[in-house]
């Protein structure tokens, strides 16, 4: 609730205290109580943290829930009526002008008209559009790869087949359970999250502006938004009392220091579940932060490469912030943007197949123009295709992935308690956060890395320290079980083991 | 061969090149390397070091296996090994890009070149098509607001690939018919002086060789100027090259890689980089293959990193790296290619010329560049353009005008002849003919 409009009568001396101050905050007070009532139909208990989740029993479920309720959710802030959320300038000017010379043209309209000796003989012959299909026979015969090259030689859309699109769609909305019925006109498809995340980058921030972004985070962020695009991240560091929870307490200070410096943010980034602890997020951390965004007028991109690899108890559920989004205004709607990932959840990470999902018109055809420099190969969009295509394959897949997962993951874990290393409780992603605080020589970055070392020269094992997610406490590793067998498993703490005792002995 | 002298001066490369936001020096990578060089494998290797930094699942994989093996049993989809290679295959995520397929490709490269050049595999960045490796090189050649001197004509994309994003611009190397479209060493000077005095800093000059929209390859005296040039100016020169597959007859291409083979000193050939792609000589724009081929270290360990954003599919390199080594198949069919797309070309050129039509002596590409100055009723861009419209609509014929192109001259357009059958080449060609009856009555 903004105090500060109805007393700058006062402050400013116009007005006289009635008309200064008393009318107004009548007024906003009237204003925001209207609001609040026909915000959404939101069951009573959405604003009672305790019963969020209800049926779980799980002493742990409240921790998980992080997110602190802010006074924006309690009493929702007025909402920038009419305030779109901007997009960049290269975005501007790649949906002013890219695209209209003649050549484009051209292109376009011998598409949409092309000649057919027999079908369309009044049609467009395309003389614009230098393409060889003159030896392509020749390509064909070829024995060593057997291939028809029909239908995946020619050029296609950059930002992918249709039919791999609603194929794709499909796999996101089976993550959430069909919660969301993802739309594939809303999709574009890129070569990889990397590329992903860089255009959104591109889209949606100006050099010299930068992103917030919760820490510990992904390792590849700052690589994927920085390098090419001169765009800052600014660490919203979560720490361990908090469950490396997200508090929209600190995400709100980091926008002021930022402000106050004369940086201007432009969004928040978040990974759901989050890398690297491997948590989801509830439906209130999901909506807590589009309070936020709302309230600043920025945007939100969600990493949800993880969405099929849930691993928790029954009761976990990957809540796609696509969900929160559906049942927003037109306005909230636009600040959202989903990555997305074929490689983590499928296993095909070689076959580079990112996508970007977006409820903004303006990002998606910005988007879509830029996946010409890092587009989908198209023998793969055709494999990934045929891979992914059928539902009952798709089920089966996406439930026994999940059980695997657990499976292993409770192996894991299990394993380090039996060392003395908890983790952090996680339910979602290929990995867990454990906390090697007490086998650290020093409490300090250095103190980590020595460790670190120790695991891959005596230990041989790679694991990632914290300090490449960012985080500011030192001593906190992930490790990706994912590529373990159970056998595996054994050897990796027989391995940990050894390094425990040459730290214990040292310390 | 011409004493180039230099003075000796290290040529640069932008901000974001030497940054080390990249983060490559840091645990996460050289724990990934240390994997990299000594895997654990249970029963070949269970002393080698176990991988838990890199967040890829790989507990259904088989899952994933068995289904496809069942869609596809003649597994050719995965290349040359069949299904087994499916696991490899759709884990490989290397940026350096399949070693294989790198050998491949130099290979292939060597053979358009007729043997004249060496290509060393480990040069070669692999990219997802030409287009982005264009724009990788720009953004590590030139800062935001340089520039980089291109001459005109020059292909439509440029002005999206090499801009869009890196924020450098183009400055024109103004060239016309009076000469055959050559670029001269006047025209050259006179782009870099109008550059100075805008007080843009130039970084590079990029040509197309063989020519697009032109379809002519570039003579090697030409070639050897503009290196001479770029000495003196210290700056960089990219020559793509992807049509280099296309040219006629292969005696009539000099590529750059040519020239620099013959020189020892690195701080002239450190500054020379050439793209290619697999799109137009093998006809497969839709694979998105391209590479960057550079003789300056930095540049090559810069791209590769810089690759992550636009990698070539894996099974996309396990696909062709067989095709592309078999020696006697790509001796075929670059042969047979460079015949028909001769042949298809005279059918062309020919045609036009009955019709009363000239165009621009070609060597190469797909497509011909040919004359309609004279049928212009104003000879400005707006009287282009009105006949380009009316081609489009009265003729159905989508050609391109050369102001798309930032062709100085007004009336040059280009015409694409290699994607469609020799039919329908001749329907085209017939609609011409009756269109200029048609003019000729008036």
């Amino acid at each position: 609730m903004r105090v500060i409009v109805p007393l700058q009568g006062v402050v400013q001396g116009r007005g006289g205290l009635v008309l200064g101050s008393v009318i107004p905050c009548a007024f906003f007070y009237f204003l925001q109580f209207y609001l609040k009532r026909n915000r959404r139909d939101e069951p009573v208990s959405e604003s009672d943290p305790a019963n969020q989740n209800s049926g779980s029993s799980s002493p742990t479920q409240s921790e998980l829930n992080g997110l602190s309720r802010s006074l924006s959710r309690v009493i929702p802030s007025p909402r920038n009526s009419g305030a779109h959320v901007s997009v960049s300038g290269l975005a501007n000017s790649i949906l002013k002008g890219g695209g209209d010379t003649p050549y484009h043209v051209g292109l376009k309209r011998a598409a949409e008209d092309p000649y057919d000796e027999l079908g369309n003989p009044d049609g467009i012959i395309e003389l614009g559009l230098a393409q060889n299909k003159l030896s392509s026979d020749l390509v064909s015969d070829q024995n060593s790869i057997g291939l028809s090259l029909s239908g995946i030689a020619s050029y296609e859309p950059s930002d992918g087949l249709m039919e791999l699109k609603m194929v794709v769609a499909k796999l996101m909305s089976e993550a959430t359970k069909n919660s969301v019925c993802f739309d594939p006109s809303q999709l574009v498809l890129t070569s990889g999250a990397a590329s992903a995340i860089e255009i959104l980058s591109f889209c949606l921030a100006d050099s010299g502006n930068a992103f917030l972004v919760p820490t510990p985070c992904s390792p590849g962020f700052h690589v994927d938004v920085k390098w090419r695009n001169g765009v800052e991240i600014i660490h919203v560091p979560c720490r361990s009392s908090d469950n490396f929870n997200i508090s929209v307490t600190a995400l709100d200070r980091t926008f002021s220091q930022a402000k106050k410096r004369g940086v201007r943010i432009r969004g928040i980034i978040i990974s759901n579940p989050s890398n690297p602890m491997g948590r989801l997020l509830s439906r209130e951390n999901l909506y807590a932060l589009l309070d936020f965004a709302r309230e600043k007028n920025i945007h939100i991109i969600s990493n949800e490469i993880f969405a099929c690899s849930i691993h928790g108890d029954e009761e976990a559920e990957f809540v796609s912030i696509a969900e929160i989004a559906d049942t927003e205004e037109n306005l909230d709607k636009e600040r959202v943007h989903i990555v997305y990932d074929l490689s983590k959840d499928l296993s095909f990470p070689g076959l580079r197949a990112g996508a970007i999902y977006s409820f903004n018109e303006n990002v998606l055809a910005a988007s879509r123009k830029l996946t010409t420099l890092s587009p989908v190969s198209s023998p793969s969009q055709h494999l990934l295709m045929s891979a992914i295509s059928k539902p009952e394959f798709l089920q089966t897949y996406v439930k026994t992935n999940r059980q695997r997962l657990q499976r292993i993951y409770s192996e894991f874990v299990k394993g380090l308690k039996g060392l003395g290393i908890e983790c952090t409780r996680s339910n979602g992603g290929l990995f867990c956060w454990a906390d090697m605080r007490g086998l650290i020589s020093s409490y300090s970055e250095k103190g980590e890395i020595e460790l670190w070392n120790k695991f891959l020269d005596i230990g041989k094992f790679n694991v990632t320290p914290g300090s490449c997610c960012h985080c500011i406490e030192p001593g906190w590793f992930r490790f990706c079980f994912s590529n373990l067998s159970e056998k595996d498993v054994l050897v990796v703490m027989n391995r940990i083991r050894k390094v425990c005792v040459t730290c214990k002995s040292q310390n | 061969m011409m004493e180039r002298s230099s003075n000796n001066n290290v040529v640069e490369l932008s901000r974001v090149a030497v940054s080390d936001t990249h983060g490559e020096d840091s645990p996460y990578f050289a724990g990934w390397k240390a994997y990299d060089e000594n895997p654990y494998d249970e029963s070949h290797n269970p002393s080698g070091v176990i991988q838990m930094g890199l967040a890829e699942n790989q507990v259904s994989f088989d899952l994933l296996e068995t289904y496809l093996e069942k869609k596809n049993p003649e597994g050719s989809m995965w290349g040359s090994k069949g299904a087994p290679g499916f696991r490899e295959n759709a884990l490989f995520q290397d940026y350096h890009g399949l070693k294989t397929f790198r050998q491949a490709m130099a290979s292939f490269m060597e053979q358009i070149r007729g043997g004249k050049a060496r290509f060393d595999p480990d040069r070669i960045v692999l990219t997802a098509g030409a287009t982005a490796a264009n724009e990788l090189l720009t953004f590590i050649l030139a800062d935001p607001n340089d520039a980089l001197l291109v001459p005109t004509p020059y292909y439509p994309g440029f002005d999206r690939d090499l801009r869009w994003r890196t924020g450098v611009k183009i400055v024109p190397i103004h060239c016309d018919s009076s000469n055959h479209f050559e670029i001269t060493p006047e025209a050259l000077e006179s782009a870099y002086q109008t550059a100075r005095d805008a007080n843009i800093r130039v970084r590079g000059v990029l040509i197309t060789n063989p020519s697009n929209p032109l379809g002519a390859t570039v003579q090697k005296k030409v070639l050897e100027d503009l290196l001479d040039f770029c000495v003196r100016k210290n700056i960089h020169l990219v020559s793509d090259e992807i049509y280099s597959g296309s040219v006629f007859h292969a005696s009539e291409f000099t590529s750059v890689a040519e020239i620099v083979e013959s020189i020892d000193d690195v701080s002239v050939k450190e500054r020379v980089h050439i793209v290619y792609s697999l799109s137009k000589d093998l006809g497969l724009p839709g694979f998105r293959v391209g590479t960057i081929y550079s003789y300056n270290d930095n540049v090559v360990r810069t791209a590769r990193r810089m690759s992550s954003f636009t990698l070539v599919s894996s099974q996309t390199q396990h696909m062709l790296a067989s095709m592309l080594s078999d020696e006697e198949f790509t001796e075929k069919y670059i042969r047979i290619n460079r015949e028909r797309l001769r042949r298809r070309y005279e059918i062309i050129v020919e045609g036009l010329k009955k019709a009363g039509i000239e165009c621009l002596k070609g060597n190469a590409g797909l497509f011909c560049w040919m004359n309609l100055g004279f049928l212009l009723e104003k000879k400005t861009k707006d009287g282009e353009l009105q006949l380009w419209d009316v081609i489009l609509k009265e003729l159905k014929l989508n050609i391109s005008p050369g102001s798309s192109c930032h062709c100085s001259e007004v009336g040059w357009f280009r015409v694409c002849f290699a994607n469609m059958s020799e039919n329908t080449l001749e329907i085209a060609l017939k609609r011409i003919h009756e269109f200029m009856d048609r003019r000729r009555r008036f």
